[in-house]
């Protein structure tokens, strides 16, 4: 029961706080939205049982990657903007709903998911399958190449942010 | 218990609207925003379907996704800030020099 009313409530939160990130006319207040639609992505994530990805979810999506997002846009100093939207928009919208019934068309009456819930296997990978232990030894162990290409894609995404945003001298 | 199809239509719901975002707004930070709450719907899609198959391969994706935003994130704002330094805009309507 309470989960049911957790679940309403952080899914509902979400897809308000989403609407107002793209409908705001503010980025800041924009920004503020996208803050809280994470927020509550991370308490959809613990309703899921995965609490290591909900803690990932609130430092580094809303500790660092916001934070980064905020202080760039306060050093900007924007001008603001009589329209918000670009001429397209009816025509973005009508395909936008034409897409969500698609999707949806498609979700319930795919027979994979119409006998509901599929039920989880048995043996000792359903006891230990979502706590943080285990994910850290697959993470280093059957995903370690994968693990150090995501360190090498890091390191590039720092030395291009560097090059891009260098200074440079000559006019 | 909540069924898993009510995990997949709220992240079906967050996509269109981060898809319609990208297609509607001006400004190229609420643009990356928009990009970020896609890639969240499909956080909720992968950790979902982990939680419902057992298996914790999704969220070791998810993790994978997470990072993947991180770099976007940088990459786009040292983008923005040049841009800002050189045409002072943000409005990606007025920053056409690849058309055509």
């Amino acid at each position: 029961m309470a989960q049911t009313f957790f679940f309403f409530y952080f899914s509902g939160v979400t897809i308000l706080s989403s609407i107002l990130t793209i409908g705001l006319k503010h980025p800041i207040h924009s920004t503020v939205a996208l803050l809280s639609a994470l927020l509550h992505v991370a308490g959809i994530f613990i309703l899921l049982q995965a609490e290591f990805i909900a803690a990932i979810q609130i430092i580094i999506y809303a500790g660092a990657i916001l934070v980064l997002y905020l202080f760039v846009l306060m050093l900007l100093n924007q001008k603001e903007t009589e329209t918000i939207v670009n001429r397209q928009y009816h025509l973005a919208l009508f395909f936008g709903a034409v897409l969500l019934c698609e999707i949806l068309l498609a979700l319930f009456q795919s027979p994979f998911l119409n006998k509901g819930n599929i039920s989880p296997p048995t043996g000792q990978v359903a006891q230990s399958y979502n706590n943080t232990e285990s994910i850290g030894v697959a993470l280093f162990t059957d995903y370690l190449l994968q693990f150090e290409v995501v360190g090498v894609l890091l390191l590039g995404g720092i030395v291009g942010a560097l090059v891009l945003a260098k200074q440079t001298p000559t006019r | 218990m909540i069924p898993l199809s009510y995990y997949v239509a709220v992240s079906t719901l967050m996509f269109v609207i981060g898809l319609v975002g990208v297609l509607v707004r001006r400004n190229f930070l609420i643009i990356l925003y928009s990009i970020e709450l896609m890639l969240n719907a499909a956080n909720i899609n992968l950790v979902a379907f982990s939680h419902s198959l057992q298996s914790h391969e999704g969220q070791i994706l998810s993790l994978f996704v997470i990072t993947i935003a991180a770099a976007e994130a940088a990459i786009g704002l040292a983008i923005i800030v040049v841009l800002f330094r050189r045409r002072a805009t943000t409005n990606v309507d007025e920053l056409n020099l690849l058309k055509w």
